[in-house]
């Protein structure tokens, strides 16, 4: 098996979301409120793994973007789960040494001091393992 | 009426008004919180990932915690009430997670998702009945317009939280009504806040707040209410903001007449944290 067929399968398995369920109405991305911050659209990345194209995602700004708000849960008729694919793509890159996407030193300057402590356990758990 | 009650790391803390009201309310409604032992943050946001099972074992733990005492588990932040649904969901239903997550717990007892999961307004309308909290209302909040908040964490995904409507809900609008409030509904009620965004993309989440707020202001509200500490910070940094913003639990001890005690006692723990 070629390793792009193992990614597109690894981010399937992950998921649990099946790209081929997807009938391409753009719903999700008609409802995703980090619409316009994203690089590759909520729309788009059932796509991205049918064509074995993980790389792109993978480096794609939009999982920096996603809410995990299910919006596009929520609203998609054929019950495809974008978000879910979404998180996938993230965690195969925080699930890598040295890969995470918020560091503990950084926090200090990111504090103030009506932060509540529920934003930076969300924040740990989707941006680094 | 006895509840476990799972309070979570930010209600302890930042939150602890949120808390402090809900206790309060509670007794004066003629029901206990009872606080689960050695409790666990649930993480504050849902595991996606089918492979992850670590991360929802706080949660199994805590809803274990309610089985052994036949209660059903009551929450009040809304992120709480979020992870520990689904994780309960998946205890319930997806047969690899329960047999893994049972296999690290090792009970004497496998938990199979028996413990009923309820979020303190889902208490306030189906075992107390905003009927019956309307006749125990001493200081009715009359001419108050207030828009509810809902945000994402409460609503979605509807199936699985089974909390309201996830596109029209009307809970917190029927509990304003109740305290003998104004409900204000206004279009981006149950739009997101940007959630753990703001840690990092302050702008972003500053944008999507002002949306909330100018929705709310444009359709009259004067005040808009909230169960989640992450969405009442993120609405206090929009930057158009004139609105206050307070907990649900605030208003509902004002309207039975426990506001000022509880306010005290807070007062109090807050020196002896000091001290």
């Amino acid at each position: 098996m070629s390793e792009k067929k193992k990614q597109a399968e690894l981010i399937e398995e992950i998921s649990g979301v099946n790209p081929l369920k997807c009938m391409k109405c753009g719903k999700c991305s008609a409802t995703c409120p980090s619409y316009n911050e994203m690089d590759i659209k909520p729309h788009q990345f059932v796509s991205y793994v049918i064509n074995e194209d993980v790389e792109s995602l993978v480096n794609s700004e939009s999982l920096w973007k996603c809410l995990s708000c299910f919006a596009c849960v929520e609203r998609c008729p054929r019950d495809v789960k974008p978000g879910k694919l979404i998180d996938a793509a993230r965690q195969m890159v925080v699930r890598q040494r040295g890969q995470a996407y918020l560091s503990p030193d950084e926090i200090p300057e990111l504090l103030d001091p009506e932060l509540p402590q529920q934003l930076l356990v969300s924040a740990f758990r989707r941006y680094r393992r | 009426m006895k509840y476990s009650y799972y309070p979570g790391c930010t209600l302890r803390t930042k939150a602890k008004d949120l808390d402090d009201y809900a206790r309060a309310s509670a007794k004066a409604l003629g029901f206990e919180l009872e606080e689960i032992e050695d409790w666990q943050c649930c993480g504050g946001v849902y595991p996606l990932g089918t492979d992850e099972i670590a991360n929802k074992l706080s949660c199994v733990r805590a809803l274990n915690a309610a089985k052994e005492k036949e209660q059903e588990l009551v929450t009040v932040c809304s992120a709480c009430h979020h992870v520990m649904k689904r994780v309960n969901d998946d205890m319930r239903n997806v047969e690899d997670i329960r047999t893994r997550a049972n296999n690290y717990m090792e009970l004497d007892e496998p938990y199979q998702g028996e413990t009923e999961v309820l979020h303190f307004l889902e208490v306030l309308r189906d075992k107390v009945g905003f009927d019956e909290l309307a006749k125990k209302v001493v200081n009715p909040l009359k001419g108050q317009k207030i828009g509810a908040y809902y945000g994402c964490l409460l609503l979605r995904p509807g199936k699985i939280l089974a909390f309201d409507n996830p596109e029209n809900p009307k809970i917190m609008e029927d509990f304003i009504r109740a305290i003998g409030a104004e409900p204000v509904i206004y279009p981006y009620r149950n739009e997101c806040c940007g959630g753990y965004i703001s840690l990092k993309e302050k702008d972003m989440a500053k944008g999507m707040c002002d949306k909330i707020t100018e929705s709310a202001e444009g359709f009259g509200a004067d005040m808009l209410i909230t169960a989640c500490p992450l969405c009442m910070y993120n609405l206090n940094k929009s930057s158009k903001k004139e609105i206050p913003v307070v907990y649900f639990t605030e208003l509902l001890a004002e309207a039975l007449g426990v506001k000022e005690a509880c306010a005290g006692a807070a007062g109090e723990d807050e020196k002896e944290v000091q001290a």
